[in-house]
């Protein structure tokens, strides 16, 4: 019975200011009830002041047979990446 | 919010007037002890996962709630009693609880009924009892009722989903509302410890909350395509202490380990 039930994901902002971040998933026939499972599954323990719930099949994926023509091209090309800046003392977090 | 009215300092210096609140707040505590026990029994038996958790998880609210309860009994009491002999060390009479609570498990469709019933009944409760003239009942209301509000939630959106499902889901939750409406009168039954303390502020009238939960719990049971069931007499008893044949397997259960292992602790 339990395959007939959609997947839907489970994406939690922990703190005002933060973004939302997927945290897992869960079954549930439709959002108002994913929105009720989400709750109890995944913010009891004041993990959560907002919860967003996507059903799963909405989400296009990308195949990890084409990771390598998605990614692959990347990891030479050192130059992308901002690394060659001098960054001055006074600046953290970067 | 404010009380309805104050409570004379001199009020628990009465021995009768301590017993009488004592009595009531064993009426209260009880049903949220027995109930808890109850859906503690689902913990991993839920249909799936998520309705599982949920249950639990409501379970240990209705420890955490009768928890401050009987702290508080055992305050009044001034002996050496703590929370746990109150909860674990009684015999079946001297439970107060309703009759609802300690109906079984038959099936999803009776959990969810059971404990519709009761979150209806307790959300108003919490809400009516946050006028308390007792200071520590008001702020036990207070911190009570966001979790009320959420079971009710819970339930109420079950029983609609049920009702309004599958021609099986629909004549299993009327039947499981068939046979539980008989012990919903008795959410309302008053003792006359229970008197007293409506008469003294402390508890709230039960006679207006019973007219707005049959109310709501008529509205709610028509969303969900339900029949209202028409019963002659409503089943009371568990508030004087007179159970069903449940209640001892229940206390058997749940006492086991207080009765084997006298005063053993976590």
């Amino acid at each position: 019975m339990s395959q007939e039930i959609p997947l839907w994901e489970v994406f939690i902002r922990s703190k005002n200011g933060l973004e939302h971040r997927h945290c897992g998933s869960l079954h549930a026939e439709d959002a108002e009830m994913a929105m009720n499972n989400a709750r109890d599954v995944y913010t009891r323990r004041n993990e959560g002041v907002s919860i967003w719930v996507v059903e799963s099949k909405n989400i296009t994926a990308s195949s990890p047979e084409a990771s390598g023509e998605l990614f692959e091209p990347a990891t030479d090309k050192v130059y992308r990446h901002p690394t060659f800046y001098e960054l001055p003392e006074e600046l953290k977090h970067m | 919010m404010k009380p309805i009215k104050e409570l004379n300092p001199q009020f628990l210096e009465s021995t009768e007037n301590k017993k009488h609140l004592i009595d009531y707040l064993l009426g209260v505590a009880d049903n949220y002890l027995i109930l808890g026990q109850r859906l503690g029994e689902l913990c991993g038996h839920g249909p799936n996962l998520e309705p599982d958790i949920a249950l639990t998880n409501i379970s240990l609210d209705m420890l955490g709630q009768v928890r401050s309860f009987y702290q508080y009994i055992a305050q009044l009491r001034g002996d050496k009693s703590t929370e746990d002999d109150i909860a674990f060390l009684r015999k079946e009479r001297e439970y107060k609880n309703v009759l609802l609570v300690e109906q079984p498990n038959t099936d999803f469709g009776y959990v969810i009924v059971r404990q519709f019933f009761f979150d209806v009944y307790n959300r108003m409760f919490l809400g009516a009892l946050q006028q308390s003239a007792d200071e520590t009942l008001r702020a036990l209301a207070f911190k009570g009722i966001k979790e009320a509000s959420y079971h009710e939630r819970f339930s109420g959106d079950w029983l609609k989903r049920l009702g309004d499902g599958t021609e099986e889901s629909k004549t299993r939750v009327q039947q499981a509302v068939n046979d539980l409406w008989i012990y919903t009168d008795e959410l309302f039954h008053t003792t006359n410890a229970d008197d007293a303390m409506i008469a003294a502020g402390v508890a709230p009238d039960m006679l207006q909350l019973k007219e707005y939960y049959y109310e709501k719990v008529g509205e709610l049971l028509s969303t969900a395509t339900l029949e209202i069931p028409e019963v002659e007499y409503f089943q009371k008893g568990g508030k004087e202490g007179l159970h069903s044949e449940h209640m001892g397997y229940i206390l058997t259960e749940m006492q086991y380990m207080q009765r084997a292992y006298p005063d053993s602790k976590w």
